[in-house]
């Protein structure tokens, strides 16, 4: 699928070149007296060392492609999406709330990764690191910022809406009848960050993944194919694990006796 | 009936024996803060006791399914909630709940003017005063029609005479359709007026037994 256009390596100087924007920002936080630069340089050196090592790694794997590796990698960057949840979301989780986070990542980006690798794409071999791993790191990505906004909204809104939940309980209903409006609110409000995602597409952002095709030389029709298959896949899978995350996350709420734990 | 035996719940329940009946009306009085409304809450399967036997017609809580029990014994929160948009929305909240085929409009109005709620089904609720909130809540626990009332406090926002004609006509309507009502009243004089039976905040909360 690549063409003959040749790329321009960066070289050690240009890339420094473009710390610059980083001196900008240190600059300006100075100057505002706003106290960030800590954070601004430890992101910047994260970021670095976390890309560096990744492209070390990826080289490794494209010269020596192996399914353990792929499966290992890829499981990897789901544990590493999950406890970045647990990380990010306000407040303390209880345990069958990270067990419903646990469940709902990896089921829902797992069944979106094998149907989008095995219908849509349909690369051999299967573990093809160079397809298999950028995909699977868009698809967890974006699940995992999904799944977050969800467990914030449900969340909030059984804190705030626990007295309407238990009046629902009062007159005989299921937990399921009781929070089911909002259940439906926390979904909603998860998904739709991916559904503006598709709307902004090609007209206000052209997304990151055409954006590096075309710089690498790919025809940009072939690029945008990916781009569309890639938007559905990855809506397909915020859907399917936000959507299996409500679904096990108000449960936790309730016990056995059908009454709102303490 | 229910059957309260060597109930303990926190430091706030704590009761040998207590039997109240489930097929006439009885008012639950006693200072604030003594824990009416946690009985309620007991009676009504929202909490479970730490230690003892509390059981709806011989059979314990722990041997009932929760909604189920909860569809017979029905509670209204002393604060009025709102379940949807209109007022008919909220009115029917207590039969789509319960698992009840849904009423005409006709039982509707009737159950609103019963409650001495006079609003078109089709305002919106959230328009509502506190104390008109309270009747569309009380309508709506009619319309669902379980077999015991547990109200608490339910005509609190009502000024005096508002509350004691609501308290008749629901009453005169549960009484009418042989169901029972346990409700929780500040007023004494009202209980005193309303109920068969009246059990006090001592009898539940101080380790003693029926006062009624």
């Amino acid at each position: 699928m690549t063409e003959n256009t040749s790329i321009i390596e960066l070289s050690f100087w240009q890339i420094l070149a473009a710390y610059v924007f980083i001196v900008l920002l240190l600059a300006i936080v100075r100057w505002r007296k706003i106290p960030r630069e800590k954070e601004i340089l430890i992101s910047s050196l994260r970021m670095t060392f976390q890309l560096l090592l990744m492209g070390y790694v990826l080289m490794f794997l494209f010269e020596n492609p192996s399914p353990w590796l792929t499966s290992l990698i890829v499981l990897f960057m789901l544990g590493f999406a999950i406890w970045n949840i647990f990380q990010r979301v306000r407040g303390p989780l209880t345990r069958e709330m990270k067990r419903a986070i646990a469940v709902s990542m990896s089921i829902g980006t797992i069944l979106s990764l094998l149907y989008f690798n095995f219908v849509v794409i349909q690369f051999a071999p299967w573990f093809n690191p160079r397809y298999f791993i950028p995909i699977a790191g868009m698809i967890i990505g974006n699940s995992m910022t999904g799944i977050t906004l969800g467990v914030q909204t449900l969340t909030e809104h059984l804190h705030s809406q626990r007295s309407r939940v238990e009046a629902a309980l009062m007159l005989g209903a299921t937990p399921n009848q009781a929070t089911r409006k909002l259940v439906n609110q926390s979904f909603d409000a998860a998904i739709l960050p991916t559904i503006n995602s598709m709307v902004g597409a090609g007209i206000v952002f052209l997304p990151g993944m055409m954006t590096g095709q075309i710089i690498s030389g790919v025809n940009p029709v072939t690029a945008i194919g990916y781009q569309i298959a890639i938007l559905l896949g990855i809506t397909g899978a915020v859907a399917l694990s936000v959507i299996l995350f409500t679904q096990l996350g108000y449960k936790t709420y309730f016990n056995e006796r059908m009454q709102l734990k303490e | 009936m229910f059957q309260l035996n060597d109930v303990k719940y926190k430091s706030i329940i704590n009761t040998k024996q207590l039997t109240i009946p489930a097929d006439t009306v009885t008012a639950v009085t006693g200072p604030s803060g003594s824990g009416k409304s946690t009985l309620l809450r007991l009676l009504n399967y929202l909490v479970t006791p730490e230690s003892g036997a509390v059981s709806y017609q011989g059979k314990p809580y722990t041997d009932w399914e929760p909604t189920e029990l909860r569809r017979q014994v029905m509670m209204l929160p002393q604060q009025p909630v709102l379940f949807g948009e209109t007022v008919a929305e909220n009115l029917r909240a207590g039969r789509l709940f319960s698992g009840r085929e849904e009423a005409s409009e006709e039982k509707l109005v009737a159950a609103a003017q019963q409650c001495m709620l006079d609003k078109n089904l089709r305002d919106p609720a959230e328009n509502l005063s506190g104390g008109e909130q309270q009747r569309l809540s009380l309508a709506r626990l009619l319309l669902a029609g379980p077999d015991v009332y547990l109200l608490d406090e339910p005509t609190s926002a009502l000024d005096e005479d508002m509350e004691w004609n609501v308290m008749e006509r629901f009453l005169a309507e549960a009484r009418r359709s042989a169901k029972g009502v346990i409700f929780i009243s500040h007023a004494t004089a009202m209980a005193e007026h309303f109920a068969d039976h009246i059990v006090h905040a001592d009898s539940f909360t101080s380790g003693g037994g029926l006062k009624s």
